[in-house]
């Protein structure tokens, strides 16, 4: 019966990813797109990493569809027609056989895998009592591999200086575009009424539980980030310009809280990003959720994309 | 578990499948827009009410339950908004297509 659903599910993850790159409709591609992130998630949920599915569907398919669709809707309606645009027979055809080689490597690589995988979970399992942490995932994010997640944290912020590096400089006081023209939609407002309360406890919740059970700073982060742009949709509250003191000392202070605590770690405990005995739980509370407040912002502003609108007050 | 309590179970999912199948064969084969959000919300939201009456007498602490029927009630507030929110855009994309703009008057009287 799983290896039936196990099956079924494969095929409509191949099915999926196929019409995305088979289709010439772009609002089709987009929606295929959400589909297949939704069935990978599925697939994550299967292996028992309910943490990456979380954030398969809160930013890999969630966020990444609106900041797709957005990006879509400034294009023309038929890129075909457009002069020169489309890639040549030939460029499409090595761009073919490339993809290819990667999903033949790939696939060559995970056949030869030794059986069993070479896997550093029992170490994890280990030294878990020493975090404080009930959640391994959270546990190798936040202590074991601590350095690879300052790194995330800035990585997003780096993206965002990307978007906003697209406009000259005389241009970043203008807030982003509007999510949609006009006047908010009458469900979109009701939306914004009723989840809004429910989704900002729910974020908060997913930050919180996830230091012992599946969830994290950046499944709740995209959380808080879509209740936010929920309310932006509605005209409850507006965007921020890229040149806001406020949003920029948000964005800053998970990045810079996690470095200090890097730092300090050298004198109170020998290494960096050590965390001093005894106050490991509280250190590691405070930087996920300074991370989580900027990791939204970032998010929320990564969505709206360059500044393109009038000039803020 | 007792066995009345399976026997809800069976009998809420079964109930469950029909409706999931009836509004899928709907999305499939209504002729526009409208129509297919018309079954696939209905019939869906039908069923996935029969799922968690399924699930119910299964789970073991109130609290358990309590997440089950939030899950059912948030589905039902962001579906039933969404489904609004689509109908809006398919009405508008009709009175922009030259069928609409022949019969004014069905944009107004819709509108009312």
């Amino acid at each position: 019966m799983n290896v039936a659903f196990d099956a079924i599910l494969c095929v409509l993850v191949v099915l999926a990813a196929i019409r995305v790159v088979a289709t010439t409709d772009l609002r089709a591609a987009v929606s295929s797109f959400l589909a297949y992130g939704m069935l990978l998630a599925l697939v994550w949920v299967r292996l028992e990493s309910v943490d990456i599915a979380l954030t398969e569907v809160a930013v890999g398919s969630g966020l990444t569809t609106i900041v797709i669709l957005r990006a879509i809707s400034r294009m023309p309606l038929a890129p075909s027609s457009s002069t020169g645009s489309s890639p040549t027979r030939s460029a499409q055809v090595a761009v073919g056989v490339m993809c290819a080689m990667v999903t033949l490597g790939l696939s060559g690589v995970l056949l030869t895998l030794p059986d069993p995988a070479p896997s550093i979970a029992p170490y994890v399992a280990q030294n878990m009592p020493a975090t404080a942490l009930g959640n391994p995932i959270a546990g190798v994010l936040m202590v074991f591999r601590a350095m690879d997640t300052v790194l995330e944290t800035v990585v997003v912020l780096l993206a965002l200086i990307g978007v906003w590096a697209m406009v000259p400089q005389h241009r970043l006081a203008e807030v982003p575009g509007p999510l949609a023209p006009g006047r908010a939609p009458e469900p979109v407002v009701f939306l914004a009424r009723a989840l809004v309360p429910f989704g900002l406890l729910f974020g908060a919740y997913q930050v919180w539980a996830g230091a012992d059970v599946p969830g994290g700073k950046f499944q709740g982060a995209a959380v808080l980030a879509s209740m936010g742009l929920l309310l932006m949709m509605a005209g409850v509250i507006t965007a921020p310009a890229a040149t806001n003191v406020r949003l920029r000392a948000l964005l800053l202070v998970g990045p810079i809280l996690f470095l200090a605590v890097g730092v300090a770690g050298w004198s109170l405990a020998g290494a960096f990003l050590g965390y001093p005995a005894g106050l490991e739980k509280p250190v590691i509370i405070a930087v996920e959720i300074a991370s989580t407040i900027s990791i939204a912002l970032a998010l929320v502003m990564l969505v709206l994309g360059p500044p393109a609108g009038s000039a803020s007050s | 578990m007792s066995d009345p309590a399976n026997l809800v179970t069976i009998l809420a999912l079964l109930a469950s499948v029909f409706f999931f199948v009836a509004g899928s064969v709907g999305l499939v084969r209504m002729p526009d827009t409208l129509t297919r959000i018309h079954s696939l919300t209905k019939a869906d939201n039908i069923a996935l009410g029969f799922i968690v009456v399924a699930l119910l007498p299964q789970v073991g602490s109130v609290a358990d339950a309590a997440k089950i029927v939030a899950v059912w009630v948030l589905v039902q507030v962001s579906s039933g908004a969404v489904a609004q929110l689509i109908g809006e855009v398919a009405l508008a994309e009709q009175a922009m297509t030259p069928s609409g703009l022949d019969q004014p008057d069905d944009g107004r009287s819709a509108d009312a």
